[in-house]
């Protein structure tokens, strides 16, 4: 499904992703490990098209369709969704105007018609209620004064609205307690599909106690140094990741 | 990024000032220039009585002594008072007109511009919509005003101010200069000697004016300033909701709008006026003409617990130079202003308010939201004050300031002074920069780059477009959004 093929791509002229090739077959999660600086965060913005990164070699498709030519928005409509380790804040924008208006924006770029309000209103409260989010919550600012953990079950709801195809969870499990961790965890296992791909960054392996991986993957320096089974993460977990540092 | 350059590139190539166009139509000017003869011209062009005369002649005496001020954050050429035209009419006969009697381009213009002027075509709208009234203002006469019968049946009066001065002769002598004097600053003496036309309005005491009144203000002819002149008297326990428009044709020269706003509440008197003003900015790129918008309006809250509220969306003009303000002498009056500004391209604006607390338990509240673009300048200067006997005065004022791109500024100078020692007086202010990650991270979730930032915006001016009436906050939206295309680079 995520074909990823030899990726190259510099920030300022200085190269993070040095050749990366990569394989996410649809229905599978894949998790993205790696020490600080590897290009873990640099790997999710080149597949969802963040300014500011340059790729200068290689190809990254989703079900044969070349991503790295289209804007954002474009990628988004497609089935991309980039769930972010900062969620930003967006003053004066409801919750639910947000949902509304990306859910649109979406079908729109598809050429499908825009939800009818009350289909979409039963939708969100089902949805909500699964994440145990208030619907009160989402008549608020999106974001604005939210806790983490709030922030991130808000991209988890974002991600159960849209349905995406290709799932990019970047570092979900940072700030958030043993509760929070656990609520987003199974929203995220709800959305595991067969025709769905999921990609799960993180430094630590205690995401992984939650989301299990199909595979495993070593991201160091700006490849993949090492690929396995989730028995990696528990081995990476025990000796550090300083054998791949050097190897790299 | 990438798509940012891209989106400038689109958008520099779309046409983004959509009211440029100039009408053909036979237009009657005075000889350019300024002198005692020409205020004659125009008050016997207006078949004025002596004292109205005489009031425009002593206030140019006063503004042949006057300075042209320099304090403001503004940059522009001098002007060249004896280089335009003080009167510029569309021929037509004398006297008020039916719209029957209206000039077909004349209506064709403001269908263009989206006003309605037909009263049935206003009646045949979507039911249940609000029914509004127009005052249409072109140059300097106004040539139509709609729903005036349906007003008078419940005592309004809503008329030209030329019709004003000849039929309700007591009311203008009574309050016209009582607000806003003519020596008050240069501008409005200049204003006070030359002004052609504008809206009168009276609503009688007890009545709540049971529609929506507007006027739209369309500056057509070359060369020529727009010198209107809108005089609101309610009188107690009555209520009026007033809001007016401006566009302009986009040409290569300044054009000078110099108007005076005098608003009047006598006790329990309540008074909403909105403002979106949409004169021809000048060229984005060049910076080449547009408007300038030196406006003065005040609001006078004369009697006890009465209330005036100002709403200004301000997104066009090259040049912008105004201050709403209440003068709250009753005591337990209240002022409200609520602004947006937007600049772009090279606009420049100096805009905010003054709350001028004289009356005992007197309240003010100012939200003003800024937004800069391009290599526009913004700035908001507000006055807060509090005389000794106005015990306690409360103001509240938030300022928030949103920057996008580089080369754009914002200016925040709030003046405040307190002259007794039981007055509480907050003020808030926020400057932020549109982000490139929050712009990032609306696209990601799928809207293209111009929608993203327009629901950014949207937020951000949120709190002040609740204060626009329903159908007009739309159009502000979308009006906000259109001024900021091309913006993010």
């Amino acid at each position: 499904m995520l074909s990823i093929n030899n990726l190259r791509a510099s920030v300022e002229d200085k190269e993070i992703l040095k050749g990366l090739t990569l394989d996410v077959p649809a229905g599978e999660v894949h998790a993205i490990m790696g020490p600080n600086g590897a290009g873990k965060s640099t790997l999710s913005y080149v597949l969802s098209g963040r300014g500011g990164y340059e790729v200068t070699d290689g190809s990254a498709t989703l079900n044969g369709e070349d991503l790295l030519a289209l804007e954002p928005d474009e990628r988004a409509a497609k089935g991309v969704f980039l769930s972010f380790q900062y969620p930003l804040e967006i003053p004066g924008v409801p919750a639910l105007t947000f949902l509304r208006t990306a859910l649109n924006a979406q079908r729109k770029a598809r050429g499908e018609d825009e939800i009818a309000a009350p289909a979409f209103l039963k939708l969100v409260r089902e949805k909500a209620a699964e994440l145990k989010i208030d619907f009160d919550m989402l008549k608020r600012s999106l974001n604005v004064g939210f806790s983490g953990g709030e922030k991130k079950r808000m991209e988890i709801l974002q991600m159960a609205i849209l349905q995406p195809k290709l799932l990019i969870l970047d570092e979900t499990d940072s700030g958030l307690d043993i509760d929070a961790l656990r609520i987003v965890s199974e929203g995220v296992n709800a959305m595991r599909a067969p025709d769905r791909a999921m990609l799960v960054i993180t430094h630590y392996q205690r995401l992984l106690d939650h989301i299990k991986p199909d595979r495993v993957h070593v991201l160091s320096a700006g490849r993949i140094v090492a690929s396995g089974g989730p028995e990696l993460a528990l081995q990476l977990e025990a000796e550090g990741y300083d054998k791949y540092a050097s190897a790299a | 990024m990438v798509a940012v350059k891209q989106t400038v590139e689109h958008v520099e190539s779309l046409e983004a000032y959509k009211h440029g166009f100039i009408t053909d139509i036979d237009q009657e000017f005075a000889p350019k220039g300024l002198n005692a003869d020409i205020v004659r011209f125009i008050s016997a062009k207006k078949d004025e009585p002596e004292w109205m005369l005489q009031w425009r002649l002593e206030a140019f005496e006063r503004w042949l002594a006057m300075e042209e001020p320099t304090w403001a954050k503004v940059n522009f050429p001098r002007i060249d008072y004896q280089d335009a035209y003080y009167y510029a009419a569309p021929k037509a006969k004398d006297g008020p007109m039916s719209l029957d009697e209206v000039d077909p381009e004349l209506l064709a213009t403001y269908a263009k511009l989206g006003i309605p002027l037909k009263e049935q075509e206003v009646l045949a709208g979507v039911q249940g919509a609000p029914k509004y009234a127009v005052d249409a203002v072109f140059d300097s006469v106004s040539v139509v005003t709609t729903f005036k019968k349906e007003l008078a049946a419940v005592g309004v009066i809503f008329c030209s101010m030329s019709e004003a001065i000849r039929e309700h002769p007591e009311l203008v002598k009574k309050y016209l200069g009582s607000v806003v004097p003519t020596s008050d600053n240069y501008f409005a003496c200049l204003n006070s000697a030359v002004f052609s036309d504008g809206s009168f309005v009276y609503v009688p005491p007890g009545v709540r004016c049971p529609m929506e009144l507007s006027t739209y203000f369309r500056i057509n002819a070359a060369e020529s300033g727009q010198f209107e002149r809108t005089l609101i008297i309610v009188d107690k326990g009555a209520y009026v909701s007033y809001l007016e428009g401006c566009t302009a044709p986009m040409r290569d020269e300044n054009q000078l709008h110099a108007a005076v706003v005098e608003l009047v509440a006598l006790e329990d008197a309540e008074i909403k006026y909105s403002t979106v003003q949409n004169w021809y900015p000048g060229d984005p790129k060049t910076g080449k003409g547009g408007i300038y918008n030196f406006v003065t309006k005040r609001a006078d809250c004369r009697g006890d617990r009465s209330k005036v509220s100002w709403t200004q969306v301000e997104t066009g003009s090259a040049v912008t130079w105004k201050y709403p303000s209440c003068v709250l002498r009753g005591n337990d009056s209240s002022g409200e202003f609520y602004s947006i500004a937007v600049t772009n391209g090279f606009q420049q604006a100096d805009t905010g308010t003054k709350m001028i607390h004289l009356g005992a338990n007197t309240k003010s509240r100012i939200i003003s939201k800024g937004i800069s673009a391009g290599k526009s300048s913004n700035t908001y200067r507000g006055l807060v004050s509090a005389h000794p006997k106005a015990k306690g005065a409360r103001n509240f004022t938030q300022c928030d300031s949103l920057l996008i791109g580089k080369d754009c500024a914002a200016h925040t100078v709030p003046y405040v002074e307190a002259r007794n020692g039981q007055s509480v007086f907050e003020h808030e202010a926020t400057t932020t920069r549109l982000s490139d990650d929050q712009l990032f991270y609306v696209m990601q979730r799928g809207l293209n780059q111009e929608e993203a930032v327009a629901l950014l915006v949207n937020g951000f001016v949120k709190d002040v477009l609740q204060q626009l009436p329903m159908e007009f906050a739309v159009e502000a939206q979308k009006l906000v959004a259109i001024s900021l295309e091309g913006s993010v680079g």
